[in-house]
C-alpha cells in the first residue's frame, strides 16, 4: 500500500528516502508510475519546502531550484537563454508541473531540458551539499544516493547555445531527438564545442567525437562536415515506438546540421 | 460563410432540394452537456462502494498456460474476488455469433493457451484500482512458451505454428469450402496475354489504433429483481448486451444497458470485452464493479484496425485501358476473428476498386497471427485495400506514360456498368471527383477527360456480366498439408467455367421468414441473368476518349465443370436468377420473431428472452 | 486504510474530504467530491483531458497528487457557467462547434481559459500552444481553435 510522507526541509526528506521510496517533485513521473501501479515503490516522500523553487545569479552562475519547474524557468529573467528549451517540454499543464530536477531523472526518450543542462556543462548540486558535473551525475544516476537540490549554468554568449527538439507529432510531441550545442568562439573559430543528444541513448549523452571534430573550424558546412561524419559515435539509440535506433543514427547528423548552421524551422 | 461548393447536376433526379441543414452551422443536440461537463460518459455514474477490477494478461505471443496461482491475491489487501477462467459460465464465443458468422474462437479470460500479447487470463475485483493492480501483481501465471507467428504470409506455412485450434489452418473457413474468399469475373489469364504491359505491386498497411480519448469500459452494478444495470462506452449496445447474454449464460432480459454518450470510438469500441467481465464481477461481488482499459491496455490490448498486405497484378493495353486485375489480399486478424471475418467479405465486394475492368480475379485471406486481434474502425475492409488500388493506379499510369488523373477517367466506372460482385454501379461519380480534384489542386488535365460524365458511357456491354473461370484450389486444410500458391488460379488441378450472364444470390445466412424479407433486387442493383435483363441501351458516348470495351468470350464449347463459388456473395446456381435462395423448404416460424423462440440457424442470444 | 485529510476550494466552494495515500486529483474530484466534469483519458499526462485549473494555472490532476492541493483554489469546467448563464467559451464552442464526442472539451475549456485569462488577445499560434497538451480526436482541432479566438474578440468587445 503506497504512503506519502511530507517532511518541512530537503535534508530530513533526503534522510527518510529508502529504496522503496522516490521522491516527488512535479508528479509527471512519479505519478505515472502511481497511477499504473508501479510496484517498484510503496512510499512517496516530498517536502513543502517553496524555497527549491528559487532561480538566482550566484557568483556568476545561475542556480535553478530543483523544484523550480518549466513555467518558472519561462518566466525569470534569468534563465531567460532556457526559456525555449523549457517551452518545448510538453504543453502548458506539463510546464507548471514538471520540475527540472525530475527532469534530471527522466528515463529514455524524456529529458530534453536536462539534455540543454548537460551541453551548457551545468552543476548538480545534492542535499548535502555537494556538486558534481551534470555529465558524471547521469552516468550514476540510477544508483545516485541523495536529493538534488539545484543545478547551476553559466549564461552562455550570443548565439553560442542551440537547442532542437525533433518530434513527430506538432506543435508538440516526444522527442525523436533532442540536440543542444554550446559553441563557444574565438576569433570566429569554434573552441571547446559541447553537442549533446537527448533520446539517443539511455541518458542525454554527449558527441565527444563530433566536439573535437570542431575544434578549430568555422561554423560553416565545410567546416562541420568531419564533425557530422561522426556525430553518432558513442551514442546508443534505442527502438521505441516513435522511431528504430536506425532512424535515429541516420537522421542525427541531418538535424546537427541544420542546429549548428541554424537551417530550417523548427 | 462557406467554402463547399454543391453540384446539383449530380444525382439531380434524386435529390430533395428541401434539404436545408448543410452548408451552414448548427447546434449539436448534445453540445450543451459538453461545454458544461454534465455529458453522461460510462464512468460519469457515481456508485457507493465501487469495486474496481484489473486483468492479469498474458506477456508472452503464444504459451500454454501449465497452471495459474492466483492464492497471493486471494490474501492481499482489498481483494473482493478473483475471477479465474472457469469462473466464466460460458467462457467461449466470436463476436459475429449474433449473426451465425464464424465459430466461437474467444475466451472471455484465457485458460488454456494465450495467443497474444495482453490476452487476460485472470481478473481481480478490488475495493481500489490501486490494489486491484497490486493483487494482479502477485497472481502467478506458468506458462510454457510456444513458437509464435508474427506474419500473414508465415502463418501460411504447412509448418507455421497454429494461432487457434478452432481454426488450425490460420486461416478463417469460407462457406465451409475455401480458405480464403474468392471473386472470379471474367479471365484474367485471358486478359493478362492480351495486355501490353502487365504492373504488379505489393502494399502494406500497419494495424491502427482508433485511440479514442475516452478508453473503453463499463461498470455494472445489481439492479432490483436480479438485474444488473451496465454503463458501458459500446458503440454497440445490442451486440455488448447478446454478447454478455451469451458469456454469463443468462437471459438479456436481466441485463439492462445504458450507453449512448461515447467519448470518442472511431468503431474501436464494438468488441465487447468489457460488459460482460464487470456485469459477471457483480453478479459474484454483489457490488457495482468498474472494469476499464488505462491508456496502455487501449493502445496494446485495445483491437485496432487489422494490417492488410495486398498483391494486385494488373494487365494494361498501351493507351492505359486496364483488362485484367488480380488482387491476392492478407487480412492480419490478430489471434481471434472479432470482425476482420465480415472485412473480407466487404473489402471483396469493393473490388476491384471504382473501376470498370472486364476481368478480375481476388483471393483474399483472413489470417490468424499472436498479434493483438482487429476490429471495426472507419470504413474497415475498404482502406487498406483502397489505399493498395490507388497507389497502384499511380504506378499503372508511370508504366504507361499516362496523367494519373486521366488514367483514373479513363477506367472510372459509370452508371449502369457491372461490377465484379455482379451488382449494376449507380450513382457512380469518380469522374467527377476526378475533374474537382485535379481543378483544384491545378492539376492540367486533357478536355476529353475534363468532358467526360459518369452518366454516360456505361452500361451496354459493360453490363454484361462475362463468362468467367473458376477454380478450386485452396480448399480448407489444403495448405497445411502442402505449400500451395495464394494468387487466384495458381495451383488449381482443374478450371470451371461459369456461363457468361451467369448471377448469384445474395449471402443470407438465415432463409427469410416472410415474404417481406426478401431483398428486392431492384432495390440493391443485384442483378438477375442477362437473359433476364431489359435489352442493352446503346452507348451514346462518343468523346475520343473510349471507355473499356467488353466482349464477351464466346461460350466454350464442352459442358462447363460444376462451378464452386465465383463471388464473394455466396454459391451461384447452375441455373442463375435465383434471386430468391433456393432453400428447399423456407423457414417459416410460427411465432412472431420478438418473441426469441429458438430457431433453427440463429443464435438463441439474439434477442428477447431466452426460454430455457 | 490511512486516510488524509485535505482542504481546498473546488470552483469557489470550500470543500474538505479525506484521501488515500497516493490518490490523484482527478480520482478525487470525480468519486471524492462528485465534479464528473474532468475526465480520465491516460493517467500519464498525454492527453489533457483532466486539465483543471490551480490558481489560475492548468495541471494535469490525474499527475496531482491530490493532498499537494491543501489550501489551493481549484477551477473544473463544472464551475464554469454562472448557473444557467454560459461562460463565453462555453455559448462559442457551441456556435463554433467545438465539441464533437466531447470528452476533451472540459480539459480544453480550462486551456483556454487559463489562456484568456493572461493573454486576451492572442494570435492563432498562441492559441495553438495553449491546447498544445490537449488531445481531440473527433474534430482535428480548427473548430476549437476557431472558437477560442472568437471567444477573446467577443469578450474584448465586451470589456471595451
Amino acid at each position: 500500500m503506497l504512503t506519502v510522507e511530507t517532511f518541512d526541509t530537503l535534508a530530513q526528506a533526503a534522510g527518510a528516502m529508502t529504496p522503496e521510496s522516490r521522491f516527488l517533485g512535479g508528479g509527471t513521473l512519479i505519478m505515472r508510475g502511481v497511477n499504473y501501479g508501479d510496484q517498484s515503490f510503496q512510499r512517496i516522500v516530498r517536502v513543502r519546502d517553496r524555497s527549491l523553487r528559487e532561480i538566482r545569479s550566484e557568483s556568476g552562475r545561475i542556480v535553478i531550484g530543483a523544484g523550480a519547474t518549466m513555467a518558472d524557468v519561462m518566466a525569470a529573467s534569468e534563465t531567460s537563454f532556457l526559456a525555449d528549451v523549457a517551452r518545448q517540454v510538453g504543453g502548458p499543464a506539463v510546464r507548471n508541473m514538471a520540475t527540472i530536477g525530475g527532469n534530471l531523472f527522466a528515463p529514455h526518450p524524456y529529458g530534453d531540458f536536462t539534455t540543454a543542462l548537460l551541453a551548457l556543462d551545468a552543476s548538480v548540486r545534492l542535499s548535502d551539499g555537494s556538486e558534481q558535473p551534470i555529465e558524471n551525475f547521469l552516468s550514476a544516476r540510477s544508483s545516485m544516493r541523495g536529493l538534488v537540490a539545484s543545478v547551476s549554468v553559466s549564461r552562455p554568449m550570443g548565439d553560442e547555445f542551440r537547442f532542437r527538439k525533433v518530434s513527430r507529432v506538432k506543435p508538440k510531441g516526444v522527442s525523436v531527438m533532442s540536440i543542444a550545442v554550446w559553441l563557444p568562439r574565438q576569433g570566429g573559430r569554434i573552441s571547446q564545442a559541447r553537442i549533446a543528444f537527448g533520446a539517443m541513448g539511455p541518458t542525454p549523452l554527449r558527441a565527444k567525437a563530433a566536439e573535437q571534430a570542431l575544434e578549430g573550424v568555422n561554423l560553416d558546412a565545410q567546416g562541420i562536415e568531419q564533425a557530422l561524419s561522426v556525430a553518432t559515435a558513442g551514442l546508443s539509440p534505442m527502438d521505441d515506438s516513435l522511431a528504430s535506433a536506425w532512424y535515429r543514427n541516420e537522421v542525427a547528423p541531418v538535424h546537427l546540421r541544420r542546429v549548428l548552421l541554424g537551417e530550417g524551422n523548427r | 460563410m462557406s467554402s463547399i461548393e454543391f453540384r446539383k447536376d449530380l444525382f439531380a433526379d434524386e435529390r430533395d432540394d428541401t434539404l436545408k441543414e448543410i452548408g451552414k452551422p448548427t447546434i449539436r443536440q448534445d453540445i450543451l452537456g459538453h461545454v458544461t461537463g454534465r455529458s453522461p460518459y460510462f464512468d460519469d455514474h457515481l456508485f457507493e462502494g465501487l469495486l474496481h477490477m484489473r486483468c492479469v494478461r498474458s506477456p508472452h505471443h503464444h504459451a500454454r498456460i501449465r497452471s495459474i496461482d492466483t492464492s497471493a491475491a486471494d490474501r492481499m489487501p482489498g481483494v473482493r474476488r478473483v475471477i479465474r477462467p472457469e469462473d466464466v459460465p460460458n467462457n467461449l464465443n466470436t463476436l459475429l455469433a449474433l449473426i451465425n458468422f464464424g465459430k466461437d474462437d474467444e475466451a472471455l479470460l484465457q485458460g488454456k493457451k494465450v495467443a497474444y500479447v495482453g490476452e487476460p487470463i485472470v481478473a481481480i475485483i478490488a475495493e481500489t484500482e490501486r490494489q486491484a493492480r497490486d493483487a494482479a501483481a502477485v497472481v502467478r501465471v506458468d506458462y510454457e512458451v510456444l513458437p509464435h507467428v508474427l506474419d500473414v504470409e508465415e502463418a501460411l506455412e504447412p509448418n507455421a505454428p497454429v494461432v487457434s485450434e478452432t481454426y488450425p489452418n490460420n486461416t478463417f473457413d469460407y462457406h465451409e469450402l475455401y480458405d480464403h474468399q474468392k471473386l472470379r469475373f471474367g479471365d484474367v489469364e485471358k486478359g493478362f496475354a492480351e495486355a501490353d504491359h502487365i504492373v504488379e505491386g505489393r502494399y502494406q498497411m500497419s494495424p491502427i489504433e482508433q485511440a479514442p480519448t475516452e478508453t473503453c469500459g463499463a461498470i455494472a452494478a445489481p439492479e432490483t429483481n436480479d438485474r444488473f444495470v451496465c454503463y458501458t462506452s459500446t458503440q454497440a449496445l445490442f451486440f455488448s448486451l447478446g454478447t454478455t447474454a451469451k458469456l454469463l449464460d443468462m437471459p438479456s432480459s436481466q441485463l439492462h444497458f445504458i450507453g449512448g454518450t461515447v467519448g470518442g470510438g472511431f468503431g474501436g469500441k464494438v468488441d465487447s470485452l468489457h460488459e460482460p467481465l464487470a456485469v459477471l464481477g457483480s453478479k459474484l461481488t454483489g457490488a457495482p464493479v468498474k472494469y476499464i482499459f488505462d491508456r496502455a491496455e487501449e493502445m496494446q490490448v485495445g483491437a485496432p484496425r487489422g494490417a492488410e498486405r495486398w498483391y494486385i497484378k494488373d494487365g494494361v493495353m498501351n493507351d492505359g485501358r486496364i483488362v485484367a486485375r488480380q488482387f491476392t489480399g492478407f487480412f492480419d486478424c490478430g489471434a481471434y476473428t472479432r470482425l476482420s471475418s465480415y472485412a473480407i467479405i466487404k473489402g471483396t465486394g469493393h473490388l476491384p476498386g471504382p473501376y470498370s475492368i472486364p476481368n478480375v480475379a481476388s483471393n483474399v485471406y483472413c489470417v490468424y497471427t499472436n498479434r493483438t486481434p482487429a476490429t471495426a474502425m472507419r470504413g474497415f475492409g475498404i482502406t487498406g485495400v483502397d489505399f493498395s488500388i490507388e497507389c497502384h493506379m499511380d504506378k499503372v499510369a508511370e508504366a504507361v506514360g499516362m496523367n494519373p488523373i486521366e488514367l483514373r477517367i479513363l477506367n472510372a466506372y459509370r452508371d449502369g456498368d457491372m461490377k465484379a460482385h455482379r451488382r449494376l454501379a449507380k450513382n457512380t461519380a469518380l469522374i467527377e471527383c476526378c475533374q474537382v480534384a485535379a481543378s483544384k489542386a491545378d492539376w492540367a488535365i486533357s478536355a476529353q477527360a475534363a468532358a467526360q460524365t459518369s452518366l454516360q458511357g456505361g452500361g451496354g456491354e459493360r453490363a454484361a456480366i462475362p463468362e468467367t473461370v473458376t477454380d478450386q484450389a485452396g480448399k480448407i486444410g489444403e495448405r497445411r498439408r502442402n505449400k500451395i500458391p495464394t494468387a487466384p488460379g495458381e495451383g488449381a488441378s482443374a478450371k470451371g467455367r461459369v456461363a457468361a450472364g451467369t448471377s448469384v444470390a445474395p449471402i443470407i445466412a438465415v432463409p427469410p421468414q416472410r415474404d417481406d424479407m426478401i431483398i428486392d433486387p431492384a432495390r440493391t442493383g443485384h442483378r438477375k441473368s442477362a437473359a433476364e435483363q431489359s435489352p442493352a441501351v446503346p452507348s451514346v458516348h462518343s468523346a475520343p476518349i473510349a471507355p473499356p470495351r467488353y466482349t464477351p468470350p464466346t461460350p466454350p464449347t464442352q459442358a462447363p465443370m460444376a462451378p464452386p463459388p465465383a463471388a464473394p456473395v455466396a454459391q451461384p446456381q447452375q441455373q442463375a436468377a435465383a434471386v430468391q435462395p433456393a432453400a428447399a423448404e423456407p423457414y417459416k416460424p410460427t411465432e412472431p420473431f420478438q418473441k426469441g423462440i429458438k430457431r433453427p440457424g440463429v443464435s438463441r442470444f439474439i434477442s428477447g428472452t431466452r426460454r430455457r | 486504510m490511512a486516510k488524509t485529510p485535505v482542504r481546498f476550494t473546488l470552483n469557489g466552494s470550500e470543500t474538505a474530504l479525506f484521501v488515500d495515500g497516493g490518490a490523484n486529483l482527478l480520482d478525487t474530484l470525480r468519486r471524492g467530491v462528485g465534479d464528473l466534469s474532468p475526465k480520465y483519458g491516460c493517467g500519464q499526462g498525454t492527453c489533457g483531458t483532466c486539465t483543471v485549473l490551480i490558481d489560475g494555472e492548468p495541471h494535469l490532476s490525474c499527475l496531482t497528487l491530490a493532498e499537494t492541493v491543501e489550501g489551493r483554489s481549484i477551477e473544473t469546467t463544472g464551475g464554469l457557467s454562472n448557473g444557467a448563464d454560459l461562460h463565453p467559451l462555453q455559448r462559442v464552442f457551441m456556435e463554433n462547434f467545438g465539441a464533437q464526442c466531447g470528452y476533451c472539451t472540459p480539459g480544453m475549456l480550462m486551456a483556454a481559459k487559463a489562456l484568456l485569462a493572461k493573454n486576451p488577445n492572442p494570435s492563432r499560434e498562441e492559441v495553438v500552444e495553449a491546447i498544445s497538451g490537449n488531445i481531440c480526436r473527433c474534430t482535428g482541432y480548427e473548430p476549437i481553435i476557431d472558437a477560442i479566438l472568437a471567444t477573446a474578440g467577443q469578450m474584448r468587445g465586451r470589456v471595451a
